[in-house]
């Protein structure tokens, strides 16, 4: 039996999270065990009693205030009837009881980062949630660790440091566990920082390897069977190559997205972050490997293959936005495709396999770029956009907090849309301003955002991959800086930073329910079936984020580069809202899904 | 009457201003030549001229000087005063400037290659090491200067961030024959050459042309939390008064002083 049970489990979730990218009409096991919900990462929960028609009876069920005022973005995840949530720096862990109707904690766990590590987190101190796995519950903090838990106990299995908060690392990504691999990413490409993903052993937490984003191809674990589509990613140590001598020693590309996984091709999916900490001028070159997606092997982080989205970024267009894999006709032929929104402003839909992007166009107001060559890959950029010392440019569209940031978006595979919560925000680079970092005088861009064409800075698109259109979309005052999450009842739900979490019919967009939390929405919402057979949904409350600092880190309204530009653009949430996290549980009331 | 009460409430804010029971300072702990928690810095000493002038007990909120360092500090209420910010700088209320310095090249004292300009031929094949600001595509005015002259190749990037001050590290380089030139701003400039294990100097470039917005002089204020007039003007009074005393200050720590403009 002992020998058996983890063998079985570990086909349960094989099965489960391969059915889900390739399929993804297998039974849902009702829980939700990594922030995306399965590998392919497409947060649909295959749960039908919530739908279109009774969504509108949805209803409280539990409340917990989480006693912190910094941004929430973490996925509760859902495991052996427990929750498990991970809170924003100091990082603990709480896990609740779902067998009982208030949801009493059954334990904590506190792992004191480094205070000095808030000091360095560029956008907030955020942790965007952890992973289960095999009755271990894995998670990172801010101060570069990553930590296994007993998911009954909360008991320590281990813990890494993998980072150093002195460089300006730190980490706030969700790992994914893979084939008895936690995989974990590093952030702070701006100072300094140079970016990699790990991965450790689930069992030990050693590490079985490390790629780097830039520097040469055995650091980059680039080998023989590195073939990338484009040729303009082809050839030898690029990451070294591409830019000025040295400078890829300290050039960003870090990991601080989400990564996926499909167990057929046997392939991890992965963005790299924008390059650092050089203005653009001082670091001419495509500086690889940043802001691109990679394509690796599990077992050993050798890459199969990369494409880079932003070659040379201007704009700070990380390629850190998730990659959603699905599989679906493309022009009479089933093939395994990904989909990612980038920062840059395009949908990209890619060939899974072979890394060729098969369309790329915009969903939002793009002046930065004009296209993609599909011939070649490469970005059209526009050079009347682009950034130079002393000049002023307006509106430079998407800023730089791009067409959508980190918010994660969800895929259906029944309605075949991918819902994707964004911003429309544009930037000029007008006046300068003087700035005293360590004691170094300088003269920094003034980066003011505000509100693309429509006035509105948030939308949620319902975005057809296949046809590269968009289907519907829903305007938002501020900002959609949650994530989204699309059910199986045709209901797909997210949250808005004045504190409304709703749910939209999947196939119209028309809203179906809202719900006023105590402050605003940035964090990921999740499905999952109780003990007692009903379907909940559960969302944590509590804005900040690089979006929301303004409310959490009290920023002063009248100083509009403050949150490097963000706040010129969110100068009334304060007022819409209030900083302050809290878990919020939703479901039908009893009998009414019947 | 209503007027009344709000000139009264304004003579309440006022006062409680000036009724401080300390100098309440914010600081890095660790960032030579301005300050260190041990209290070695300049700026430690001229906090401490200016506590005892004003007679206050001097305390500290050590924090590092990072982004978001005046929010963390000044603005969540822990400190009253930063010793050492640009004339003018937005985020606070500033002084009159006490010094005023520039950005300089540091080189070792027997180098025979002497670049006379930003542009200079003769940089492109020295190994010069820049600051990395990092932050929404900035750079320092050198890092500008020296990319606009296509001084790009064997340019060196230092962090800001590290386990020590980037001048420390930029320095040490240079002294070990990592580096051929330093650009680094005049005060950590000349700090670090006076104590470099081998001789070092450092000369002022003229400022280039053709870099719009670029400044490669400031003037140095202390900052008040913004709209804390009464504070500014207390300091002014001190820094007026005592201006010889911490020229002094600034001349034993190696500081490259420019004249001050005219204060109106």
């Amino acid at each position: 039996m002992p020998l058996f049970r983890p063998v079985a489990f570990f086909l349960v979730l094989l099965l489960a999270a391969g059915s889900a990218a390739v399929h993804a009409q297998a039974p849902d096991d009702g829980q939700w065990t990594m922030a995306a919900k399965d590998w392919g990462n497409t947060r649909f929960s295959g749960l039908a009693q919530i739908t279109a028609s009774n969504v509108s009876q949805l209803a409280l069920v539990a409340n917990h205030p989480t006693g912190l005022k910094g941004g929430h973005e973490a996925a509760p995840i859902i495991a052996d009837n427990t929750m498990f949530v991970v809170m924003p720096y100091p990082n603990t862990v709480f896990a609740l009881d779902l067998t009982q109707p208030t949801l009493p904690l059954k334990w904590r766990f506190e792992p004191s980062p480094q205070a000095s590590a808030q000091g360095i987190a560029c956008c907030d101190v955020v942790n965007r949630g952890g992973a289960y796995a095999d009755g271990r519950f894995f998670f990172n903090t801010l101060d570069n660790q990553t930590i296994a838990l007993d998911a009954k106990t909360g008991k320590e299995l281990w813990r890494t440091k993998l980072g150093e908060i002195k460089l300006g690392e730190s980490m706030t990504m969700a790992p994914l566990v893979v084939k008895g691999k936690v995989l974990v990413g590093n952030a702070g490409g701006e100072l300094g920082v140079r970016g990699w993903l790990t991965a450790l052993d689930a069992a030990t937490g050693r590490i079985a390897w490390r790629a780097y984003a830039t520097g040469p191809d055995k650091d980059v674990l680039i080998g023989a069977n590195f073939k990338p589509y484009y040729a303009s990613d082809r050839g030898t140590d690029l990451g070294v190559r591409s830019w000025p001598p040295d400078a890829w020693k300290i050039g960003g590309g870090t990991s601080w997205g989400f990564v996926s996984y499909d167990p057929v091709l046997d392939l991890i999916y992965y963005g790299t972050a924008n390059p650092g900490p050089w203005n653009p001028e001082q670091r001419p070159g495509d500086n690889k490997w940043t802001s691109g997606i990679f394509a690796r092997r599990p077992d050993t982080g050798e890459a199969v293959w990369y494409y880079q989205l932003t070659p040379h970024d201007l704009h700070d267009y990380d390629g850190i936005n998730e990659n959603v894999l699905f599989d679906a006709p493309w022009q009479g032929q089933v093939r395994k495709l990904l989909a990612h929104p980038d920062r840059n402003g395009y949908v990209y839909l890619i060939d899974r396999t072979t890394g060729q992007v098969l369309s790329a166009e915009p969903y939002v107001h793009t002046t930065t770029s004009s296209g993609v060559d599909l011939q070649t890959g490469r970005l059209r950029f526009n050079p009347a956009k682009e950034p130079h010392a002393g000049v002023t440019v307006r509106s430079v569209c998407p800023g730089s907090p791009g067409g959508k940031d980190w918010q994660p978006s969800a895929y259906s595979p029944r309605t075949r849309l991918l819902y994707i919560p964004h911003q429309n925000l544009c930037q000029d680079q007008t006046a300068y301003e003087v700035s005293y970092i360590a004691g170094t005088p300088y003269v920094g861009a003034d980066l003011k955002m505000y509100a693309g064409p429509g006035g509105n800075r948030g939308v949620f698109t319902a975005w057809d991959p296949i046809d590269a259109r968009k289907v519907w979309e829903v305007d938002e005052n501020f900002p959609v800086w949650s994530g989204a999450l699309v059910t199986a009842g045709d209901v797909v739900f997210y949250g808005t930073m004045d504190g409304w979490f709703k749910a939209l019919d999947a196939k119209t967009g028309q809203l179906l329910w809202k719900y006023k939390t105590s402050s605003g929405v940035i964090g990921q919402p999740v499905s999952y079936r109780g003990p007692d057979g009903r379907q909940y949904i559960a969302v944590l409350a509590g804005v900040g984020g690089w979006a929301g600092a303004i409310v959490s880190s009290n920023l002063d309204p009248r100083d509009g580069t403050a949150g490097a530009g963000f706040v010129n653009a969110m100068r009334d949430l304060k007022a819409a809202t209030q900083a302050g996290g809290a878990l919020y549980v939703f479901a039908l009331p009893q009998g009414a899904a019947k | 009457v209503r007027s009344l009460a709000f000139a009264l409430a304004i003579l309440l804010a006022s006062a409680a201003a000036f009724a401080q029971d300390a100098l309440r300072v914010c600081a890095d702990p660790d960032n030579l030549p301005y300050s260190h928690e041990n209290g070695s810095g300049f700026e430690n000493r001229i906090a401490k001229l200016v506590a005892d002038d004003l007679k206050l007990p001097l305390q500290y909120a050590w924090l590092p000087d990072r982004r978001g360092f005046v929010r963390k500090t000044m603005g969540a209420g822990l400190c009253d005063v930063i010793i050492g910010v640009p004339a003018g700088f937005e985020r606070v209320t500033t002084t009159i400037p006490y010094y005023r310095s520039a950005y300089v090249i540091v080189e070792r004292a027997d180098s025979r290659v002497t670049p006379a300009s930003y542009d200079d031929p003769a940089l492109k094949k020295m190994r010069v090491g820049v600051q990395l600001v990092g932050n929404d595509l900035a750079a320092t005015p050198p890092g500008h200067a020296l990319a606009h002259a296509g001084v790009i190749e064997h340019t060196v990037g230092f962090p800001l961030a590290g386990d020590e001050p980037s001048g420390a590290r930029m320095i040490r380089a240079l002294a070990h024959g990592e580096l051929d030139a330093a650009a680094l701003w005049g005060p950590q400039a000349g700090w670090y050459a006076m104590h470099a294990s081998v001789p070092l100097r450092w000369r002022m470039l003229p400022v280039p042309d053709g870099l719009p917005g670029q400044r490669f002089e400031f003037s140095i204020a202390m900052g008040v939390k913004r709209g804390d007039a009464a504070l500014r003007d207390k300091l002014n009074e001190v820094l007026r008064g005592r201006a010889s005393d911490i020229d002094m200050i600034l001349a034993e720590y190696g500081v490259p002083r420019l004249p001050l403009e005219a204060q109106p």
